[in-house]
């Protein structure tokens, strides 16, 4: 019998992914993806990867879901909700994963093992066969494994720019990349004009016809006080 | 009260897999569907972490899966951003983001 949080949080993870599914308003899907990473950061956390676990809540339920919930509220979607949901695709959508899961169920049974447990001792016996080759003698890892702390930060800075240094830097063009092909993507193109675009022009050019008569007329008030100069000359 | 084993997480994953996999066939709003995605490639980083947990190197978890889950956090926010800007767009030239109108590559 498993501890009661694993099945608090997994249930809230599987309860937030089928308000994802099964809410019709965008938004309220959006609030179902957020308690299912909640719930899936806490599982994380369950498994002694503390730093992936704040990760999934900073990016995922943080940054990305905030960035769904802008774009929801930008393209204003509530008003294309009546044809939801096709009778052809429900059944598609409940035998397609139902067969993944079957598929799956050998899997379960091949693989019954519990995990060797991470108390205070086995922090410190692994301190002790930890090679000297991969981490220096006197480091945060060693120091806080000594004490019977998992070093989880520590230990994944450490491979991070060791081992996949080179995947990291891959990543840093990665998001650059991203980022211009966003920018690419949001500005308007040359070829198309869209609404907003016209009556952008529209407004302008109605403020040109404003500004030329305005001219002439301060030209004309221009050659009126003329002569009214001269005359009074 | 012992700890829930690997069978079991694999067993949620999995099933947040399929739930996620349901909403991409079943919906059809784009940014739904996008949704979906994204908890499918949540539940593939559950198990990776759940391996990452039962496969010990030297007495401590093998790093290396969390390093995985580290590389697709990344990638999954540059390819939200791209994939929303790309919506965004779809949005501005056909007025539609439902998969049901933009069938024109049909027939």
């Amino acid at each position: 019998m498993p501890t009661i949080l694993f099945y608090l949080f997994a249930i809230l993870m599987i309860a937030g992914g089928v308000c994802v599914v099964a809410l019709k308003n965008p938004v309220s899907s959006a609030m179902g993806m957020i308690g299912s990473f909640i719930g899936l950061a806490a599982l994380l956390i369950g498994l002694n990867a503390y730093f992936v676990g704040t990760l999934q809540v900073l990016v995922y339920a943080g940054a990305i879901m905030v960035l769904f919930i802008f774009i929801i509220m930008l393209l204003d979607l509530k008003k294309e909700e009546t044809k939801e949901f096709g009778g052809a695709s429900i059944a598609a959508g409940v035998i397609v994963p139902l067969l993944f899961v079957l598929i799956m169920i050998p899997v379960f049974q091949s693989v019954n093992t519990d995990f060797t447990k991470l108390d205070k001792k086995a922090l410190i016996a692994a301190e002790a066969i930890l090679p000297e080759s991969e981490v220096p003698k006197s480091s945060a890892i060693r120091e806080k494994l000594k004490v019977g702390q998992l070093a989880d930060v520590n230990l994944i800075g450490q491979k991070l720019f060791t081992e996949y240094n080179f995947p990291l830097q891959v990543v840093g063009v990665l998001l650059l990349v991203a980022t211009i092909g966003c920018v690419t993507l949001s500005k308007k193109l040359h070829g198309d004009e869209p609404e907003g675009d016209t009556d952008h022009r529209m407004a302008k050019t109605l403020a040109k016809s404003n500004a030329i008569p305005q001219v002439v007329s301060t030209k004309d008030a221009g050659d009126k006080s003329e002569p009214n100069s001269n005359k009074s000359i | 009260m012992e700890p829930a084993s690997l069978t079991e997480y694999l067993f949620f994953s999995g099933l947040l897999f399929a739930i996620g996999l349901a909403g991409v066939i079943i919906r059809r709003n784009i940014i739904v569907i996008f949704m979906c995605l994204e908890m499918m490639l949540a539940a593939a980083s559950l198990t990776l972490v759940a391996f990452s947990r039962q496969r010990l190197v030297n007495g401590l978890p093998d790093y290396d899966g969390q390093m995985l889950v580290f590389f697709i956090i990344t990638v999954a926010a540059a390819e939200v951003a791209v994939g929303l800007a790309i919506i965004v767009a779809l949005y501005r030239a056909r007025k539609t983001i439902s998969t049901e109108d933009l069938t024109t590559l049909k027939n």
